[in-house]
């Protein structure tokens, strides 16, 4: 039964170790902002093609891997500077329709900039190579992912509760008037904040696209709806919680994929069901259940609802 | 409070009310025209048929979003429950067995009249709005958007789930159902003697729009406004906020899903992969060029969007000579590229859209109350 | 103010192509350019430019035309196919080439009939693009057959017993070709798992366990080149030990360029093996060459794919039914399709009742993974 389980599982780490390096940014965002940024998984998809053009130019790795994470980092502060900025006194449907019309902005580009064809990603060594757990056989990048992920993880919390910017970004989470009265810069804080999600957003893409190697406009759509489930999962503005609902969901995820599969050599089904069907409605189908039963998810604080 | 006055409450029709009767009945006497005069090959027509079906999902959208103030990104579900509802029931029995071609020719044996086949579809569009909505309506502005846009999903799984493929024919394509080219009337050669497929998608368009407007007009259209403006208050006045949350949301999807079923006449096809997000976000976003809480703002933004995706910025697709010249930049997908920055700009910086909040009334009368109607919604 | 200028603009754009005064003939190309199916919609039309570069007019009742190809990106989508169907009958073409993939083709045909436009289908295999119409026609064969010919190849020279079919949701191709396999490869007495997987999807190595898991003797996904590329990549991590097949829409260089030096075994059926024309082999490979763009669009190589040869092919076929026509009406062109036979690179062509050439072999071809080249294996008839 496990030699059944294990590749569906290893699969479902490694997705997952990505998923979370992308649904921190959505968590740190809408703990500061309140806003769900619809961009960010596109900003991950831009991160992609960013390492697909800049490593057809020639330039080694140990320069194209920190350019394209540099880069991403700035489109994700350029962003906040240009769309959401402005509208930091509108209603936040605002906000999040103008987030809508970035992403839509950002799939547009990139389809005109690659002509809405596949772009190869370029395979990078050692993490690309193959390994053999047990009964499976995968790419390194599966191992690497989680342990990366947790690494990056640490460091942010560290960052998060040690610093003097983390306990600014603490502050204005908490309550986003009074920390500006008592002299936080609140833009530099939401800048930081959007230039650190964009980076682990970058970093979540290299590991992601050396995975699945080909990125196309709509790349981003899914992972990064997904990634946004996982943080509301494990309690929205939780770093912790974005992580562990992250590997939750990619390993959820590739349970369905296998269910008739697995149902079947377990002898509990006959034939196919056509379950992977809803291998992606399942993500959406538990993130509503969570919503319902426990809506600050599952290391999510209470938060007083602000009229 | 003051947007409640927005939409004044007219006893004897004034001059704007009568000023739009014309201006309607006008349009409507021009598309018939046109129709006869022009070859039928014209992409006016395809705007004007596409246009009016995103118009009527638009103001359903608006009737949400704008008017009750419930952030929703299920429109896609819902249309994509309309069209499939439409597609099932209308198939001629004769052609099933080829629509149905892996499934025996499906469960369904026998096709309705278009009209009550189109009812139905916002009907079943309603039913599953209403189960929707019992668990998620409790959820509050983005936490309602996100579950609203996984409920759309789940409903694409479902529809694309082999095993209920004698019913939808799993994920493959619905066709040769009756399409708006269906309602030209022909002679005995077969050749067409009176154009109506432009006209028809006006008409049950504009009919849907006039039934939201009435339902704007109401008691109920002024308890989902009180529920926009404020919640706590409008509960306060005696309003029962979930039986109207409910409310509006049904009827929403009510017309999402006459709307989905015109997308499939227009398309001639209909098939669940092409129901995603951007859909959605696409309806969202001619909502917000034509002015949150503007009906009209809706119906003229859909047109708008639809021209220039489809028509007036096709040519910045393709390579263009100037004399010698080339110009530079034009390639696949530019298009979308100027429309995207254009839809950023007014996002931006014309967050009233076209229209504010105004109606086509307003602009009629003297300014003076237009701008106040203008100034009530931009508070 | 800014539309009113641009529609001017449009509308100056315009004027140089009427003030000419020369006849002209339009042909238009209902290809994707963009999406999954993107890769291989250019490469078919590769094959129309450069029959158009051969043979830029046509002579239609003792008159001299000059062919003009009009595109529309179908975007590879159901819901992109009708506008783009559309613009193509709104500029008045005479005729209509296309597409690559059958679910867009059946998207788009219901607006040329309308417009009774004919169309002809290049490598557009499901038997529902021509069936129960008489405008849409068709040059390469069908899905019964090449799942058939896949079925027969997997079962009796792979020695395969269990084949696993994986199919995009909702693509018409995918899920007819898996559809036709899965019913001969039963019929031979093996044992089939179909499974699916959603549009958009990157991740396939659940998929590639579960026909581990279930000990498939053949790996059998005809889908779209980007997920194929995929399929053969995330294979290659996994060190699967069963062989992947495919349909024709495998066969692109950028397929092969991704088994290039993996231990992958790939077969494909297809319409047309390099070496089949040297004439036109050469010929097409100098036109590549010369012209840069046409370079890149073939995915940076001059590896010939069947699907320009077939778009080569289907532009002849309608030259000479243009011809037969004697007119640019594209009624009189529908006429005059029925009746054309036409000896084309990738053999002979003539339509059946139904708008169907007669096609009765196969070329099976399988990725050497040394030299990123297609090796030809064998040619499949069915009875």
């Amino acid at each position: 039964m496990m030699s059944t389980v294990l590749p569906y599982l290893l699969s479902g780490v490694s997705v997952g170790g990505q998923y979370a390096l992308i649904a921190i940014g959505y968590t740190m965002v809408y703990g500061i902002l309140r806003l769900i940024n619809f961009a960010h998984g596109d900003v991950f998809m831009v991160a992609g093609i960013l390492m697909v053009y800049i490593s057809a130019s020639g330039l080694p790795l140990y320069v194209s891997i920190p350019l394209v994470l540099v880069l991403t980092a700035f489109i994700g502060f350029l962003i906040e500077r240009v769309a959401y900025k402005p509208l930091r006194s509108a209603p936040r449907m605002s906000i999040m329709i103008s987030a809508i019309g970035v992403s839509y902005t950002l799939q547009n580009l990139v389809l005109y900039i690659t002509g809405g064809l596949n772009q190869y990603y370029p395979s990078i060594p050692f993490i690309s190579e193959s390994v053999t757990i047990g009964t499976a056989t995968t790419k390194m990048v599966t191992i690497i992912t989680p342990v990366l992920t947790l690494v990056l993880v640490i460091a942010l919390v560290m960052l998060i509760n040690h610093t003097k910017i983390g306990m600014a970004m603490r502050a204005v989470s908490k309550d986003f008037e009074t920390s500006q009265l008592m002299g936080i810069k609140i833009n530099r804080v939401i800048s930081v904040t959007f230039v650190i999600g964009s980076f682990l957003a970058g970093v979540g893409s290299l590991l992601y696209f050396t995975n699945y190697t080909t990125v196309i406009q709509t790349s981003g759509a899914m992972p990064g709806l997904k990634a946004f489930v996982a943080a509301v999962f494990g309690g929205i503005g939780s770093v912790p919680g974005a992580v562990v609902g992250a590997f939750i969901i990619g390993i959820c995820e590739n349970i369905i994929k296998g269910l008739d599969v697995i149902l079947i050599k377990a002898g509990l089904s006959k034939q196919m069901m056509g379950l992977t069907t809803f291998s992606d409605a399942f993500t959406f189908a538990l993130l509503i259940v969570i919503l319902i039963v426990k809506p600050t998810g599952l290391f999510g604080e209470k938060t007083t609802d602000k009229v | 409070m003051t947007n409640v006055q927005s939409v004044p409450r007219v006893k004897k029709p004034d001059r704007g009310v009568i000023l739009t009767a014309v201006v309607l009945v006008l349009i409507y006497a021009l598309v018939f025209a046109l129709e006869q005069i022009l070859p039928p090959t014209s992409m006016l027509f395809t705007v004007l048929k596409k246009g009016a079906t995103y118009a009527l999902v638009a103001v359903s959208m608006n009737l949400l979003n704008g008017f009750t103030g419930l952030f929703s990104l299920g429109q896609a579900g819902f249309m994509l429950i309309g069209a499939y509802t439409y597609g099932i029931l209308t198939i001629p029995v004769a052609q099933r067995a080829a629509v149905y071609q892996y499934y025996d020719g499906g469960l369904v044996q026998f096709a309705m009249p278009v009209i009550p086949a189109l009812i139905l579809a916002g009907v079943a569009a309603a039913i599953f709005a209403f189960l929707i909505g019992l668990p998620v309506l409790r959820l509050k502005s983005d936490y309602l958007a996100i579950a609203t846009l996984g409920f759309a999903e789940i409903i694409r799984s479902i529809f694309q789930w082999d095993k209920l493929g004698a019913i939808t024919n799993g994920s493959n394509m619905l066709r040769l159902f009756p399409t708006f080219n269906d309602f030209n009337i022909k002679n005995a050669e077969g050749e067409v003697t009176l154009y109506l497929s432009t006209l028809v998608p006006f008409v049950i368009a504009g009919v849907c729009i006039a039934l939201i407007v009435a339902l704007i007009h109401s008691s109920y259209g002024r308890a989902f406004m009180a529920i926009r403006d404020d919640e706590v208050a409008a509960e306060a006045m005696g309003i029962n906020l979930a039986r109207h949350k409910q409310y509006a949301f049904c009827l929403s999807s009510f017309f999402a899903g006459v709307g989905g079923a015109m997308l499939a006449m227009y398309q001639n096809s209909v098939q669940a992969k092409s129901f995603t997000s951007a859909m959605t976000y696409e309806i969202l976003l001619i909502v917000v060029i034509g002015g949150i809480g503007s009906v009209t703002g809706s119906c003229i933004g859909s047109f708008l969007f639809v021209a220039c995706s489809e028509w007036w910025l096709r040519f910045l697709d393709q390579k263009q000579m100037i004399g010698k010249w080339e110009v530079p930049l034009l390639r696949n997908g530019f298009r979308l590229v100027v429309f995207s920055l254009i839809i950023m700009v007014v996002v931006l910086f014309f967050r009233q859209g076209i229209m504010g909040s105004r109606e086509l009334p307003d602009l009629f009368r003297k300014k003076t109350a237009a701008k106040a109607a203008g100034k009530g919604a931009g508070k | 103010m800014k539309k009113i200028v641009a529609i001017l603009l449009a509308v100056l754009m315009m004027i140089p192509a009427f003030a000419l005064g020369e006849n002209i003939v339009k042909i238009g190309v209902f290809e994707p350019a963009s999406g999954d199916s993107g890769a291989g919609g250019k490469q078919e039309m590769l094959g129309m430019q450069y029959a158009n570069s051969v043979q830029p007019t046509v002579e239609i009742g003792g008159e001299t035309y000059t062919v003009e190809l009009v595109y529309a990106d179908n975007g590879s989508s159901a819901d992109k196919a009708p506008s783009a169907a559309q613009q193509l009958v709104s500029e008045g073409v005479s005729v209509v080439l296309g597409s690559y993939g059958s679910g867009v083709s059946i998207a788009g045909s219901q607006y040329f009939a309308d417009a009774g436009i004919p169309a002809i289908g290049v490598t557009c295999t499901n038997p529902q693009v021509t069936a129960g119409n008489t405008h849409y026609f068709r040059i390469c064969f069908l899905d019964p057959f090449q799942g058939t010919v896949l079925a027969n190849y997997a079962f009796s020279e792979l020695g395969a017993k269990t084949a696993y079919c994986l199919a995009e949701l909702g693509n018409d191709y995918d899920v007819g070709l898996c559809h036709y396999f899965q019913q001969a490869f039963e019929a031979l007495g093996g044992t089939v798992i179909s499974d699916t997987f959603p549009t958009g999807n990157s991740d396939f190595t659940s998929y590639l366990s579960n026909a581990t898991a279930i000990g498939a003797e053949v790996f059998f996904c005809p889908v779209s080149i980007a997920y194929s590329t995929q399929i053969i990549n995330q294979a290659a991590g996994q060190n699967v030990t069963f062989p992947i097949m495919g349909g024709d829409t495998l066969d692109s260089n950028v397929v092969v360029e991704a088994a290039k030096g993996t231990n992958v075994k790939l077969y494909i059926s297809t319409f047309y093996q390099e070496g089949g024309s040297p004439e036109f082999d050469e010929g097409f490979k100098a036109w590549l060459n010369s012209n840069s763009e046409a370079l890149t669009n073939n995915g940076g190589n001059d590896m010939i794919a069947a699907v320009s040869v077939m778009g080569y092919d289907a532009y002849f076929v309608a030259l000479e039914a243009l011809k037969a026509a004697g007119s640019t009406d594209s009624k009189a062109v529908n006429e005059a399709l029925w009746d054309v036979t036409y000896d084309g690179v990738s053999g002979h062509i003539a339509f059946d009742e139904i708008g169907d050439a007669a096609r009765d072999s196969a070329y099976i071809k399988t990725a050497n993974t040394e030299t990123g080249a297609w090796d030809f294996v064998t040619v499949q008839t069915v009875e």
